[in-house]
């Protein structure tokens, strides 16, 4: 897959649909393309974050330690972004990714996320807004029992596994 | 040492300066009869005088001597010799004597050097032993660079003056003495003049020379003070960097170089007009005697042939006045300069030499506590940083200090480390003084780290095992040229009063390593232990890996790197991962190697700044051509550029982004731009040389998996390889010395020892490459049993002038671990580890303090903690608060009961 595919894709995704070709270009080309075999953990549930991936090919599972071990609470597919929360926060991560089946994925680094967004200001504004639709959806709403939330969770946790 | 350089010269050069007075006085035999000589060849042999006949003949050597007062005569006829004969036998005399007279100079001025030479080395190594001497306090005062200059220059006249201290004037005032009586000789008037002449002249110059030497002495201490800066400024450079004080510091510079441009010109000025005078006042002798003589010989008084005896006889006496009077100018001069010298280094007291015996073997002492009894100290300004405090620490405690307010924590610490001494009270180690124990026991059963500790330049192994340096501990058997050579170098050392241990020999003591098990490697496992307790080993282990090791001069590792590079490869294999590491292999493309490392395919050297990359180089362009890879690379670049140029068109220039393009900066951007649009508008135009080169180096640094714009293709990649020997076929001198290719099974001598391991390139795409390789690597190197030659390897790394090739932390923890090699019953840690993170120290307190307590002697260690907390770790714990102990006793009663020592740990 070319630096153009990358382009192509990431601008499906919700958070860059309005930004300019050219500065999806730029992210891209500043990102490293990393190549995982199945099994392999992208990152594990409180590390440090640093950076979010773009699944190009390949799935992954979201999984959270909890004290009767390791739950899934979410799969991840291509075309989706992992981790994202991460290029507006530094908490450490809020699940442990494996990949399940042989995935590519583009890894954008906080700091270069961060240098096209402080040149583009544009650009911030519209992840933000991105980000907040999403939390909007995610919320419980008041009357759910939060058993129930936990079982909708999965659904949409894979967009922000963090 | 003398108050007085000529004393000085004379106690220590006293028998040599009579033997050579002596020989200078025996020289002169010779001297005078080489003057007399050429008169007798002329008026003999040339114009005849004895020889009126043909075959007249004269006595050769002949000669009658009457020993006085007893009548003895010794006698002897000489040699009857004809003209001719005579001729050549007083030539054959002359050349005789001339070959005497300069065996003689050459022997008094070879011994001269040589007395003159010895006093200097003396006198350096005295003025050294001095300032090794010098009690803390002085030395708080002193200048480096104004002692070294001291040392080096100041007293460099001394040498020069030495040899001619006293012959000197012996002779001349012999000489000049001589003159003067045969002037009284002829005229008792006249030799009177010449007397008070010679008396004015001796008075006066002398007092007119007052104000040179007072010149003298403040271009010496102008001078000095001008070496110290020089010194600081080397020294602060940092800091007027940081601050921008660059002029201030010039300015500084050029007032002192204008003070003593000032001091030296009026030198100058007064030199003259004293030679002036000088010369004006042995002149007015003979204007004295041509007019009073005169006046005397005309109105009859006077015998005219009198006269002309006394003013020939005067020629002799300016001439040795002269000198006699420069000689006491040069006197003066190094006197003057002695004093300035000597001021510095007398200070009101020295340690006595005894405590400095050298002690090959620690001379037994009993031991006991490490007591301080009512001791106060007091910190450079005089105010009492310690008041009235006496504390104990016996064998086997672990002592945390802890400080609430003052520094009274770090000035015991350092009164325990004889750093200062007390005003008043007294540390004591075991029932003695530690200020009059030797330093043979108190250098070596306490050991002292602050974070001030010094870096010697040198490897950092020799400043790690400094602490291990007392004595020579063996012996160096010379032989043939060495023998003599050493023999020699001790005889000098000795008579210049120098001490003649020997640097060859082994000084370091295996004895009293802190690993003391009795085995070989004793010193070894400490070393290793102590880079490992204060967490150095990954630090050595990464100078190790960034160093270039000679193959030729380590064989046997270059071999054994190479066997681990196969090794690793191997186990990569094993662990599955293989994809990691894209390894540099003889007959493919490497994807994760710029097209121009694919092409070059070697380890390549930069000499110097000012080269071009071998990359960029004019062959690479050439061979390119005939590979017949210029214009696909060209197609290539032009891709290149358009992509490089749509995506970083409209970035500033000093974006960061530019930082992820190797080799491309954000002017080439905008180049490319340019050229592009050029072409885009005229796109049949012929493009130039220079424009196809551009645009080709844009392929030549280009790797797929990185830009990922899909322009290599295979038939490139393969093409590339093969043009790979093309590249080295003629390949011209000055690159054959900076390139060096790639071979799977040998050691790349222009590689740093990483790239040799790795002999290949991390994927750009593997996630955490080098982790994992990291992590494999290390343990195929201790697989291999190459931890111990890499961190060899690390440890010969040159640390600088003053370790400033390492950092701050890297300095901090070598000196702590330098402590850690040594076997002291105390350690006194003065806050070692200042601006280190909380969780480091602590791993680091807790790993010194188990591996010192893992020891047999059971050490003492006494902590003087900058991070409070880390105290329940000992203990122990003594709190100052103002000078004076506020609270001392186990940390669990403290916590409970010290208030002040709640808050602060709190």
């Amino acid at each position: 897959m070319l630096l153009n595919d990358e382009v192509q894709l990431l601008r499906k995704l919700p958070y860059f649909s309005k930004v300019d070709p050219c500065k999806l270009k730029l992210l891209a080309f500043a990102s490293d393309r990393v190549c995982y075999e199945a099994g392999q953990v992208m990152f594990h549930q409180g590390d440090n974050s640093d950076a979010a991936y773009v699944l190009l090919r390949g799935k992954a599972d979201l999984l959270i330690n909890t004290a009767a071990g390791e739950v899934k609470v979410g799969e991840a597919h291509s075309h989706s972004m992992i981790g994202e929360m991460c290029l507006l926060s530094d908490a450490p991560r809020a699940a442990t990714v494996r990949v399940t089946e042989r995935a590519e994925a583009l890894r954008i680094s906080r700091d270069c996320f961060l240098k096209v967004v402080s040149a583009n200001p544009h650009i911030g504004f519209q992840i933000s807004r991105s980000l907040a639709e999403t939390i909007r959806d995610k919320a419980p709403a008041p009357q759910r029992q939060p058993d129930r939330a936990a079982e909708r969770m999965p659904i949409k946790l894979h967009e922000r596994a963090d | 040492m003398e108050k007085n350089l000529l004393r000085y010269i004379w106690n220590h050069t006293r028998s040599p300066q009579i033997w050579i007075l002596f020989i200078v006085l025996f020289s002169m035999v010779p001297y005078f009869a080489a003057f007399d000589l050429p008169k007798q060849i002329i008026n003999g042999p040339i114009q005849g005088q004895g020889f009126e006949s043909a075959d007249a003949s004269a006595a050769f050597l002949d000669f009658s001597f009457t020993v006085p007062l007893t009548g003895w005569t010794l006698s002897y006829d000489g040699i009857q010799l004809d003209r001719l004969s005579m001729l050549m036998a007083l030539s054959g005399v002359f050349l005789l004597l001339v070959i005497i007279n300069g065996l003689f100079k050459f022997y008094i001025n070879t011994y001269k050097g040589r007395l003159g030479e010895r006093l200097l080395r003396r006198i350096r190594y005295e003025l050294v032993d001095r300032v090794l001497r010098f009690p803390p306090n002085t030395m708080k005062q002193v200048n480096g660079a104004e002692i070294s200059t001291m040392v080096k220059d100041e007293v460099e006249p001394f040498g020069g003056f030495t040899g001619d201290a006293f012959v000197q004037p012996a002779l001349l005032g012999g000489q000049a003495a001589a003159a003067l009586f045969f002037i009284f000789l002829q005229n008792t008037w006249l030799g009177l003049i010449a007397a008070v002449m010679v008396a004015i002249q001796v008075g006066i110059i002398p007092k007119m020379r007052r104000r040179l030497i007072d010149l003298g002495r403040q271009r010496q201490i102008t001078a000095r003070h001008l070496a110290g800066k020089v010194g600081e400024i080397v020294e602060g450079i940092d800091t007027i960097h940081a601050y921008d004080t660059s002029n201030y510091e010039r300015a500084d510079i050029a007032a002192r170089l204008g003070q003593i441009y000032r001091i030296r010109f009026e030198l100058y000025q007064w030199k003259f007009l004293v030679k002036f005078v000088n010369n004006f006042l042995s002149q007015l002798t003979p204007f004295l005697f041509y007019s009073i003589g005169g006046y005397f010989a005309l109105r009859g008084s006077l015998d005219v042939g009198q006269l002309v005896a006394v003013i020939n006889a005067y020629k002799d006496l300016p001439g040795p006045l002269k000198e006699l009077i420069d000689w006491d100018q040069a006197r003066q001069d190094v006197q003057v300069k002695y004093e300035q010298v000597l001021e510095q280094f007398e200070p009101p007291q020295l340690i006595e030499p005894s405590v400095q015996v050298i002690a090959p073997i620690a001379p037994t002492f009993a031991g006991g506590a490490l007591a301080a009894t009512n001791i106060i100290v007091a910190d450079g300004s005089g105010a009492k940083v310690i008041d009235g405090v006496s504390v104990k620490i016996d064998q086997g405690e672990t002592v945390a200090i802890v400080d609430n307010s003052g520094s009274g924590g770090e000035a015991l610490a350092e009164a325990f480390g004889r750093l200062v001494w007390p005003l008043s009270g007294k540390v004591t180690l075991g029932d003695a003084d530690i200020l009059e124990l030797p330093e043979s026991i108190t250098g070596r059963r306490i050991s002292y780290v602050s974070a001030n500790s010094y870096f010697f330049h040198g490897s950092l192994k020799d400043n790690l095992l400094y602490g291990l340096k007392h004595a020579p501990t063996s012996t160096v058997s010379y032989s043939g040229r060495d023998a003599a050579n050493r023999k020699w170098e001790v005889h000098e050392a000795h008579m210049a009063a120098n001490c003649s241990y020997d640097l060859n020999a082994d000084w370091l003591d295996r004895r009293s390593t802190s690993v003391l098990r009795g085995f070989n490697d004793d010193l070894k496992q400490s070393l290793m232990r102590a880079l490992d307790a204060v967490q150095l080993t990954p630090d050595v282990m990464e100078l190790a890996l960034h160093s270039i090791i000679d193959p030729q001069e380590n064989p046997g590792l270059a071999e054994r790197v190479v066997e681990m590079r196969h090794a690793l490869r191997d186990e990569l294999k094993k662990e599955g991962l293989a994809h990691i590491v894209a390894p540099f292999d003889p007959a493919s493309y490497n994807t994760e190697a710029t097209v121009a490392e694919n092409l070059l395919f070697a380890a390549t050297r930069t000499s110097s700044a000012s080269e071009t990359e071998v990359a960029e180089s004019h062959y690479v362009f050439e061979v390119l051509k005939r590979a017949g890879l210029s214009d696909l690379l060209y197609a290539m670049g032009m891709t290149i550029a358009e992509n490089l140029v749509e995506i970083f068109a409209d970035l500033p220039p000093e974006h960061p982004f530019f930082q992820q393009l190797q080799n491309i900066n954000a002017d080439d951007i905008a180049g490319y731009q340019q050229f592009l649009q050029k072409r885009k508008a005229r796109a049949q135009q012929p493009v130039t040389e220079e424009e196809h080169r551009s645009i080709v180096r844009l392929s030549l640094y280009y790797i797929e998996p990185r830009y990922r714009f899909g322009v290599l293709t295979q038939e490139i990649m393969n093409q590339v390889v093969a043009a790979r020997d093309l590249f080295y076929e003629n390949l011209p001198a000055d690159l054959r010395d900076r390139v060096e290719r790639y071979d799977p099974h040998r050691y790349m001598a222009a590689a740093t020892l990483r790239e040799n391991v790795l002999f290949g390139k991390l994927s750009h795409r593997a996630p955490d490459a080098v982790v994992h390789v990291r992590e494999v690597a290390k343990r195929v190197m201790e697989e291999q049993g190459l931890l111990e030659s890499f961190i060899g390897i690390g440890l010969s790394f040159d640390v600088g002038s003053g370790g400033r090739r390492l950092t701050l932390t890297q300095r901090h923890k070598i000196s702590l671990a330098r402590a850690l090699i040594r076997r002291s019953d105390f350690y006194i840690f003065n806050r070692p580890l200042p601006g280190l993170d909380r969780r480091v120290q602590e791993e680091i307190v807790r790993n010194v303090l188990d591996f010192l307590k893992e020891q047999d002697n059971d050490p003492a260690i006494v902590w003087v903690l900058s991070n409070t907390s880390l105290s329940r770790m000992f203990h122990r714990v003594i709190v100052f608060d103002r000078g004076v102990v506020v609270a001392d006793g186990p940390y669990e009663t403290l916590d409970k009961e010290s208030g002040i020592f709640k808050s602060l740990v709190a």
